[in-house]
């Protein structure tokens, strides 16, 4: 691999501290994400500075009747927890749809949020990439895309966003806590990521010496309608092409509240108000559901070999609604979609 | 394919090997590695302990699966270092003086390998799989052992192999 200094954090302030003092130096929780970069000469850390050992491993109940999960808390033991198995189902359907069983093991929630990008270019460090040597040009926009987004692209950069848990987080509008030297502020999810813009090389707004330590989660779970959907190359073990969290609380077969959020479609989960406010009031029908998807994607725009995800992404996502709709959310395990 | 070289960095003093206690298949070992030293390559490379097998080195494909504190996970993605304390089973802790573990009964009964590769990390993963108790249906194996790719395709059999482990505790 490459040469680096190994240091373990020993408290929230002393993590702060060093990666404040030390611009080469970065936080590695799970390593599932930076040791594969690393190992790809993509990311060259001079330090790093091993944050697994801090005690942000629990799950805890809100005064709002919440949640707060502690940023070192294991994918896996997040998705199998029974406060989110039983109160938010959605989050812990798309943790399962996500990544295997082993790194799953391994994965942080706060690590999860701040994965890159699996575009091919970013990790082939032969090519030109603005999101990994800002200024050399995007070899997506006229080269192999078929994984890349169809929304909120720019002229610097149109990748995606690879994970599945942050599309739930999205939906179910969780909020991110940090630390700094400042001390300590909340991020709304949905500001959490940033679209590419000018500077992709810029990918959430947490600021260099901050570190995540939880993820607060509202009391509003959607536990009864909701869905994962994830459309992908082979039936486990891929990157979405699409996903769609969908969330519905119904009242007499008309839409009370609405969540719909998308993965594998844009630089960050992708969420519309205007395509919420088009669910709210209306029967939960398909022609319903499909004015939704027509709205949220009244601006995507395809590249040579994406421009198949418009029609997916429209399919997939009347097909979540009338999941979540019906309560027959879609199951990781047995393939079928229904 | 030819890489560009990275960009220059800053010289990076050479770190102090770092003393990591682990106790690996119930034997307590010392070792002295550098940082970047992945518990893969300290299993292989230092300990000869060459059951475990490297097929991709990024996550992939299982190959290098061993159980970490009874949790399965990919030995190629994890820093040896980081696991200073930690308990370890790789393919050669699983039988018990010399009688095979049900698992390897099992991958024997079933005929599930070819070139057996993938083996010794379709078998790690399959105990964790089974401590963990997820997994009721033939579909749930299959969906939560997607992280050990089989390259001889195998895969009907490792189910079957794997189901039959699960009835003999
Ligand atoms: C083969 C493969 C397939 C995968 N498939 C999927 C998939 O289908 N869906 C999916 O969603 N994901 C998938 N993943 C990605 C996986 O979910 C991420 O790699 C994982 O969640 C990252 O978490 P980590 O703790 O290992 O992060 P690390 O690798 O430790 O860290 C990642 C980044 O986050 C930073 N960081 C970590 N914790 C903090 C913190 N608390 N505060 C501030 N910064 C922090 C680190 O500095 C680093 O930059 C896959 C990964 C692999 C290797
Ligand atoms: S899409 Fe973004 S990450 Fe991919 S090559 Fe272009 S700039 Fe780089
Ligand atoms: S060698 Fe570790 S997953 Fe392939
Ligand atoms: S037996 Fe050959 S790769 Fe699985």
């Amino acid at each position: 691999m490459i040469n680096f200094q190994y240091v373990r954090a020993s408290d929230v302030a002393d993590a702060v501290r060093q990666v404040a003092a030390d611009p080469g130096a970065r936080f590695i929780a799970g390593g599932t994400n930076l040791i594969d970069l690393m190992k790809e000469h993509v990311e060259h850390p001079t330090k790093l500075i091993d944050i697994s050992r801090l005690p942000l491993k629990t799950v805890d109940e809100t005064a709002q009747g919440g949640l707060r999960i502690g940023a070192l808390v294991p994918n896996s033991d997040l998705a199998y927890h029974p406060l989110i198995a039983q109160r938010y189902p959605m989050l812990a359907s798309a943790i399962l749809a996500g990544a295997s069983a082993q790194l799953r093991n391994m994965a942080s929630t706060g690590g999860n949020l701040l994965q890159r990008t699996r575009c091919y270019y970013f990790y082939d460090t032969a090519t030109p990439c603005n999101k990994r040597e800002p200024g050399t040009g995007c070899s997506a926009i006229t080269g192999l895309n078929r994984m890349h987004a169809i929304l909120g692209t720019s002229e610097a950069c149109i990748a995606t966003h690879p994970s599945d848990m942050c599309v739930a987080l999205a939906a179910l509008d969780a909020t991110v806590h940090v630390a700094g030297p400042a001390g300590e502020r909340a991020i709304a999810f949905v500001d959490f990521h940033r679209l590419p813009e000018k500077a992709p090389h810029r990918e959430t707004n947490l600021q260099r010496n901050e570190i995540v330590t939880a993820v607060e989660l509202p009391a509003r779970g959607f536990a009864a309608n909701y869905t994962y959907l994830k459309i992908r190359d082979r039936l486990s073990y891929a990157f979405a092409l699409v996903s769609v969290a969908a969330g519905l609380e119904l009242e007499g077969g008309l839409i009370k509240e609405a969540r719909l959020a998308l993965g594998g479609v844009a630089h960050k989960p992708w969420r519309d108000p205007s395509a919420e406010a088009a669910l709210r009031g209306q029967a939960a029908t398909p022609a319903t559901f499909s004015r939704a998807g027509d709205l949220l994607l009244r601006e995507a725009k395809g590249f040579e070999h994406n421009t198949f995800k418009i029609d997916l992404a429209r399919r997939t996502i009347v097909r979540a609604l009338t999941q979540a709709a019906a309560g027959t959310p879609q199951s990781q395990s047995e393939k079928k979609i229904r | 394919m030819a890489r560009k070289k990275a960009a220059a960095q800053p010289t990076i003093p050479r770190p102090e090997k770092i003393a990591v206690a682990l106790i690996i298949n119930g034997v307590e070992t010392q070792l002295s590695l550098a940082p970047w030293t992945t518990l893969l390559d300290a299993l292989r490379d230092h300990l000869d302990l060459t059951g475990t097998k490297k097929g991709c080195d990024h996550g992939q494909c299982g190959a290098c699966t061993v159980l970490v504190d009874g949790r399965r996970i990919n030995s190629c993605l994890m820093l040896a270092v980081m696991q200073d304390g930690a308990t370890v089973t790789t393919i050669e802790g699983l039988a018990v003086d010399s009688r095979l573990h049900p698992l390897q009964q099992a991958f024997i009964d079933h005929d599930a390998f070819q070139c057996g590769y993938c083996t010794p990390g379709q078998i790690c993963s399959a105990a964790g799989l089974i401590t963990e108790g997820k997994a009721k249906s033939a579909d749930e194996i299959r969906e939560l052992m997607s992280g050990n790719i089989c390259r001889c395709g195998a895969y009907p059999n490792i189910v079957a192999a794997i189901q039959q482990a699960m009835e003999q505790p």
